[in-house]
This record gives C-alpha cells, sequence and structure tokens, in this order.
C-alpha cells in the first residue's frame, strides 16, 4: 500500500499555483459600447447595410461632382440634339447623362445624389433634434414625477393622437417649403415617442441603488441626470435615433410628394418620385432610379437599426 | 371601469379642442387671403371676405367656426365655390372608408397568417420569408410602392386597369398598396407575439394536459398573441389614413385624401381644415374605442397596471 502512494506520488510532481495568477481574470473586460459593437458586427446583415449606406452617403457627397453637369441648368442643347437623333427614347441614359435627363433637360445623375444629400440632410439631422428635445422632456418628466410628470405627459397624449403628417401639414402650409420649415416641422412633433422612451426608462432606473448613492453623495438633479440617467438610457436612445431617420426621410418624401416639401431648385428623393410618377410612361426611368435609391436608403437604415436593436438588447432577439 | 372610461373620454375631448383650435389659429396664420389674386376687384374681394366672415376679428371668427362645428357645419369650400366642405366629406369619405377596411381586411387576414405560420416555423424558409416581406413593407413608402405596382401591373402588364374606383378589379391594386406596410407591421407583431406567448406557463400546461397541437396553437396561443395587435389598432388606423392621401391620389380613387391632396395644392383653407378636423374627429373616436375595448379584454390596463401609462 504504501509502495504504491509513494509510487502515485512519483508520478505526479506538485507543480505550485501562482496565486495571483488564479485570480485573474480570463476573458478581458468589454466596455458596454465596445459589447453592443462586437455584436453588432457579427450581424452579416448589419454589415451589409452599413456598406450600402456608406456608399450612398458618399455618392451623396461626390456623385454630383462627378458629372460636368449641374443639378438644376438644363442641358436644351443637349436635348434637342438627342431628340432629333433618338426621339423621345434618347432622353435616358447613356454616355453622357448616366441616369439620363429630366424633361427639362436636368441631369438626373446630379439631380437624384443631391436629391440624395437633401434626403439625408434632413433626415439626420431632424432625427438628432427631436432626439435631444425628446430626452431633455422625457428625462424631466421621469425624473421630477408628480404634477409635472402628469401635465407632460397627458400633453404628450393629446399631441400624440393626431398622426403627426397632419401637423406637419399644416406647419409646411404656414411656413412655406424649405429645409428649415421642414425641419422645424418634423421635429415640432417628432419628439414624443423619445419624450415617452426615455420617461419609462427613467422610471425605472431612478429607484436603483446607485441614484441613491449619488443623492447620498449631494449630487444634484442635473448631475444625476447626465451621470448616471442618461448614460445608462443611451442603448434605448441610439435604437431610437436609428429608428427616428428613416422616420424623417419618409415624411419628408411623403411631404414633398404632396407638392409640400423643398421649394423648386433646391430637389430631394420624394420630390424626384413625384415628378417620375408624372412621367412614367414615356419616362419610366425617371421614377424607377430615385424609387430604387430612396428603397435602398431607407431599407440599410432599416436593418441597421434593427441590428443595433438586437445588439443593444440581445435578450428581444428572437 | 367607469373611472376608466371618463379619463379616456376627457383626454379625447381635450384633444379635439387642441387640434381644433391649433388648426384654426395655424391656417389664420398663413400669409395672405384666397382672394388677393389680380382677378379680384375690391370690391368683390369685400363681399367674399363678407361672406366667408374672414373681415371679422380672429377671435369673433374662431368662436363662431367652434359654435359652427359643434353643428356639424365646416363652412364652405374656397375653391368649389359655394359647396359646403360637409357635403364634400359626406360624398367622398363612403370610397376611403371602403378602401380602407379593405385594406384593414386584408392586412389583418394576411399580416395575422403570415405572422403565425412564420412564428410556428421559425429560423425556416417560411420564417425568413416573412421576415423578408416585413422589411420590404416598412421600408419602402407607400407612394413607391403604389406607383411602381401601377408602371408594373397596369401600364406595362395590363392586368389591372391604371385608375379609378368602380368595379371589384379597381379596388384590388389600392387595396394592395395601402395594405403593405400594415401586413409587414402585423406579421412582424404577431410572430413575436406568439413566440412570447409560446413560452408561458398556460401554453406549456395546455401541452402537458395532452391536447392537440392545433388545438394548443388556436385556442391558446393564437388568442392570446391578438392582444398587442389590439393595441396598434389606433396608429395603424392612422398609417392607412395618411397612407390613403398618396395611394387614392395615384390611382384617382375619389376619396377623402385626394381631396386632401388637392385642397393642399389649390390653397382651399377651408377645405383643409374642415378634412384636417375630421380626420382629427374620426381618429380620436376610433382610438377612444379601441381604449375602451381594450379596457374590457384586458383588465391590466384599467386597473392601471401599464408601468409606463
Amino acid at each position: 500500500m504504501a509502495d504504491a502512494a509513494r509510487r502515485t506520488q512519483d508520478l505526479y510532481r506538485h507543480l505550485g499555483a501562482d496565486e495571483v495568477q488564479a485570480e485573474h481574470i480570463q476573458k478581458p473586460q468589454l466596455s458596454y459600447a465596445r459589447d453592443v459593437a462586437g455584436r453588432f458586427f457579427r450581424n452579416r446583415v448589419a454589415v451589409v447595410s452599413v456598406v450600402v449606406l456608406a456608399l450612398l452617403v458618399a455618392m451623396a457627397l461626390i456623385g454630383p461632382l462627378m458629372t460636368p453637369y449641374d443639378y438644376r441648368t438644363t442641358d436644351v442643347a443637349s436635348v434637342s440634339r438627342q431628340m432629333a437623333e433618338g426621339g423621345r427614347k434618347a432622353l435616358g441614359p447613356s454616355g453622357e447623362h448616366w441616369f439620363g435627363v429630366d424633361t427639362l433637360g436636368r441631369d438626373l445623375w446630379a439631380r437624384i445624389w443631391m436629391g440624395t444629400r437633401y434626403s439625408l440632410l434632413i433626415g439626420f439631422s431632424a432625427a438628432l433634434v427631436q432626439a435631444l428635445i425628446g430626452v431633455l422632456v422625457g428625462c424631466v418628466s421621469g425624473y421630477c414625477g408628480g404634477m409635472v410628470d402628469v401635465i407632460i405627459m397627458r400633453a404628450v397624449d393629446v399631441l400624440d393622437a393626431i398622426p403627426y403628417l397632419i401637423y406637419v401639414i399644416i406647419i409646411m402650409m404656414v411656413f412655406g417649403s424649405g429645409i428649415l420649415p421642414i425641419m422645424m416641422a418634423l421635429t415640432l412633433t417628432g419628439w414624443l415617442s423619445m419624450a415617452r422612451l426615455v420617461r419609462g426608462q427613467i422610471l425605472n432606473l431612478k429607484n436603483e441603488d446607485y441614484i441613491l448613492a449619488a443623492r447620498g453623495l449631494d449630487t444634484g438633479p442635473v448631475g444625476i441626470m447626465a451621470k448616471h440617467l442618461i448614460p445608462n438610457c443611451m442603448g434605448i436612445i441610439i435604437v431610437s435615433l436609428s429608428m427616428a431617420i428613416p422616420g424623417a426621410i419618409f415624411s419628408e418624401a411623403f411631404l414633398s410628394f404632396l407638392g409640400i416639401g423643398l421649394a423648386a431648385p433646391l430637389t430631394s428623393l420624394g420630390q424626384l418620385i413625384s415628378t417620375g410618377i408624372r412621367e412614367m410612361r414615356n419616362y419610366p426611368y425617371q421614377l424607377i432610379i430615385p424609387s430604387a435609391v430612396i428603397s435602398l436608403l431607407m431599407l440599410s437604415l432599416q436593418l441597421i437599426g434593427d441590428a443595433l436593436r438586437d445588439a443593444v438588447d440581445p435578450k428581444l432577439r428572437r | 371601469m367607469l373611472k376608466y372610461v371618463i379619463k379616456r373620454f376627457i383626454i379625447s375631448a381635450l384633444t379635439i379642442l387642441v387640434l381644433c383650435t391649433v388648426v384654426f389659429f395655424a391656417i389664420k396664420a398663413i400669409p395672405g387671403d384666397p382672394f388677393s389674386g389680380p382677378e379680384y376687384t375690391e370690391e368683390m374681394r369685400a363681399q367674399l371676405q363678407a361672406l366667408y366672415g374672414f373681415d371679422k376679428p380672429v377671435t369673433e371668427q374662431y368662436i363662431a367656426y367652434m359654435g359652427n362645428l359643434l353643428r356639424g357645419d365646416l363652412g364652405i369650400s374656397v375653391y368649389y365655390r359655394g359647396k359646403p366642405v360637409a357635403d364634400i366629406i359626406s360624398a367622398a369619405f363612403p370610397q376611403s372608408l371602403d378602401l380602407g377596411l379593405r385594406a384593414l381586411f386584408t392586412a389583418t387576414i394576411v399580416g395575422v397568417g403570415l405572422g403565425i405560420l412564420a412564428a410556428l416555423n421559425r429560423k425556416k424558409p417560411l420564417d425568413y420569408l416573412s421576415i423578408v416581406v416585413a422589411i420590404i413593407g416598412i421600408s419602402i413608402p407607400s407612394f413607391v410602392v403604389a406607383s411602381l405596382l401601377q408602371y408594373t401591373l397596369a401600364i406595362v402588364f395590363p392586368v389591372f386597369p391604371v385608375a379609378r374606383y368602380t368595379t371589384f378589379r379597381h379596388t384590388i391594386l389600392p387595396t394592395i398598396a395601402l395594405s403593405l406596410p400594415t401586413i409587414a407591421k402585423f406579421s412582424r407583431l404577431m410572430r413575436t407575439s406568439m413566440l412570447e406567448v409560446a413560452d408561458s406557463d398556460f401554453v406549456k400546461t395546455a401541452r402537458s394536459k395532452g391536447l392537440r397541437k392545433h388545438q394548443v396553437i388556436f385556442s391558446h396561443q393564437v388568442r392570446n398573441s391578438l392582444l398587442p395587435l389590439l393595441a396598434v389598432m389606433g396608429p395603424t388606423t392612422a398609417s392607412l389614413l395618411m397612407g390613403s392621401f398618396v395611394v387614392e391620389s395615384i390611382f384617382a380613387v375619389p376619396g377623402l385624401g385626394n381631396y386632401f391632396v388637392e385642397s393642399i395644392n389649390t390653397q382651399d383653407y377651408s377645405l383643409i381644415m374642415g378634412l384636417t378636423i375630421f380626420y382629427g374627429l374620426f381618429l380620436v373616436t376610433v382610438n377612444f374605442a379601441i381604449d375602451i375595448l381594450y379596457g374590457v379584454v384586458d383588465p391590466r390596463i384599467r386597473l392601471g397596471g401599464k408601468a409606463n401609462g
């Protein structure tokens, strides 16, 4: 027996253990943002959408510069020459005008990328301002509670009962068309859902222990909101922001379709489509090309939003 | 329950009041008036303004307008001279309602069906198909869908009539165009809520009792998954209304949406005002009915259990 025990001891050697090593955490710690980014970029659909969106943004920036034609000057000489040579079919895409020209002889390549630029500009800036207002109102309402909360939330309920596009249409009619009125109109009603979302989240968070601790350390309400509450809502804020961008682009396109979006020399995808619909019998490319661009744009933004939502809250993924 | 109904009613009444006031003063704030064109002499202009009551102070006009509103009088159209706005609405609303109901019916059947099929075939081709339909329906604007449908199925391949709204064949394309975003929304919602319910205890109980599979699916899972659909009925009605603006104008359906677009383009202020208020009233009524119905179906709502209500 003793012999056997000794033999086993000979077979195994004690290597010793480094106490510090043993306590070491194996996986490097990930910050919240990195964690979300990691999950986001593991999603193949999301990566493709980001690439498509990046391409569209790049084209919106450099597209109009790639052709010698300006987006608002008419190329009458070329149009009449082509008309003489090949009838009205000649207006379509060609080596000279890559996407063809519209019925006024304006280069569609330049117009479409210019329109994409304005659609993106309006979409992104309107969504950002909406988010800003929504977060502020939601924060105040959720954190203050009581009467303030009741009044703000009832006001939100009342404003929300009517589809925002009706308000937007009325505002656009009062202030006329243009980039600034459109952004004003979109932000005036667009903050409602964000405010509601942030308020709900803050109601959940404000009784957490770390808020109590912060209050115990004599942090003021503004400090608590800025340092603790808003950073902890960042996930849902970003997701909701990413959903608001296609929403704003859609609204602008809708208004332009009704004829109260951007005014004439400026153009947007919605405006191009509404012109395209009028011409679609004879010049279908005038409808199909801008429709394809706006569909790609909306699709990529929507898919990025979905992927962000899944990345921020993997529990929601099904 | 009574307290809940009263609360919802007060909010609805307040909404209508705010809407009417905002719309009235916004329209009054538009610079210029409809009779400032060169074709009017000073005398005609004064007469027309007196006829429409535009010469009185704004507050007086407001009180008169609100008073008339209570009697269902929405004033007289500026573009269609002498035609009361209420008459235009009552003539055009049935077509819009018809199209809206067709779209809602189609969207409910197709959307709910697709959602159920997707949830039952999770991670299989059918599921992916429903996801693709949902993404396309949500992200591509309805006026793009409508015009492309019109171009392909009525002009290039003339399967359906191009426009107007008379026979059943005329209604097919507008209905598809109008219902697609709602189909997308419903199928997505239904799929998620089916999957959520599938994990709940009462479904497990039903299964462990040895009920047949379709019995569990239809009398337990589907029934309980339908509840969230009721919650989005209000916004859905709103989006169908907004969608009908463009769909009606593309397919030349003589409905309210078409008048709305036209009244914006012709600057017919009294028609815009009347239509906006009518839409508002309609939506608020629908929302009120849905809230009450929801309170009846789901007691948690009226007892104030909603976390963020």
